[in-house]
């Protein structure tokens, strides 16, 4: 499938680039629905790969990139499930959505992130599976989920260790602040910056010159360069799982998605 | 390092021009959500285009309950 447009996502494959578009109001939190969407990208990937040598995944929405899980769908399980089924049910789900982003960590062609404004939490660890990630001069980046009361589930801790280091991913698990691009950039996180409203150009052009190089070389090369740390992301779901049930975050979740405040509640 | 009235103003300024309020609308002391309009993404917004004018990093836990010009300002002019 060349092209599709969903609910949630779309794509396109053009001149040997498949751009795949978040277009789900109000910022793409990352829903079941999403999740089913991008399924159907990454069994697509194979045959998508066949005529292109990029992937650039980016947002639609003026808004940011992507603010992450969607956790009125998480709190909606804790009611739904009660705490005693809650994990298994989780579990579930983040096996379906570890496959997915394996699946883009490891696809067989360079895959470009171009984000803007918020790239949090799922969202910065959808970004995490891509080779590169160019960003637009207002993106900002944060792992929030300590403030309540979990740990990012969707690979993104692993992944941040594997590209940075163990000490950018406790500041930023641990005080659970957001940093901006120019910190992105400092710390090897970000490839390249731009204007505002620049970076899916940004990030077309450098599809191009990737075009260029011997596709088989570029694949051996990623997969030489950047393993997917399996072990770890296995652990992590084991976290999540264990972390979620507590009365805390229950209360934690719902505080935050009853909050109508322009500041919403977290601690 | 500027003084805290320079860096206050500086902030105003900016705000007006981001999100296009005329800069005699503002006063230090505004609720800058209620006086331009806008929501806890918007205010990110602002605090990276401040970051990147004062050439700080602020972490936005310390902006917790922050809503007025003149905190802000402070928190700021803390960390030139």
């Amino acid at each position: 499938m060349r092209q599709f447009q969903g609910q949630t996502l779309s794509w396109d494959l053009h001149d040997g680039i498949i751009e795949l578009t978040l277009h789900r109001e109000p910022l793409n939190e990352i829903s079941s629905s999403t999740l089913e969407e991008l399924e159907k990208f990454v069994t697509s990937l194979d045959a998508l790969s066949q005529d292109s040598h990029a992937l650039i995944l980016h947002c639609s929405l003026k808004s940011g990139f992507c603010a992450g899980a969607d956790l009125r769908q998480l709190y909606g399980w804790i009611q739904e499930y009660g705490q005693s089924e809650v994990a298994n049910h989780a579990r579930q789900y983040l096996e379906r959505i570890h496959a997915v982003m394996n699946a883009l960590d490891a696809a067989p062609l360079t895959t470009i992130a171009a984000v803007h404004g918020v790239t949090f939490g799922g969202g910065f660890e959808l970004a995490l599976t891509c080779d590169l990630i160019i960003a637009d001069k207002l993106a900002r980046f944060c792992f929030p989920e300590l403030r309540l009361g979990l740990i990012p589930s969707f690979g993104g801790i692993p992944r941040l260790k594997r590209d940075l280091g163990n000490a950018v991913v406790r500041d930023l698990l641990l005080t659970g602040r957001s940093f901006n691009t120019t910190k992105a950039q400092q710390i090897g996180l970000v490839s390249q910056v731009v204007g505002e409203g620049e970076v899916l150009r940004a990030a077309r052009a450098t599809a191009k010159q990737i075009g260029k190089f011997d596709p088989t070389t570029a694949v051996l090369a990623k997969r030489f360069i950047k393993p997917i740390p399996l072990d770890e992301l296995r652990k992590e779901i084991d976290v999540f799982c264990e972390l979620l049930p507590r009365p805390a975050v229950q209360a934690g979740l719902k505080k935050f998605v009853e909050s109508t405040d322009a500041q919403p509640y977290l601690p | 390092m500027p003084t805290a009235e320079k860096t206050l103003d500086e902030i105003l300024t900016l705000a007006a021009a981001h999100f296009k309020v005329p800069r005699e609308k503002l006063s230090p002391d505004d609720d800058f959500f209620k006086t331009l309009g806008i929501d806890s993404l918007q205010a990110l917004d602002l605090l990276t285009k401040l970051e990147n004018h004062f050439r700080v990093e602020l972490p936005d836990y310390e902006l917790q309950g922050v809503t007025d010009f003149r905190t802000l300002a402070g928190k700021i002019q803390i960390r030139l």
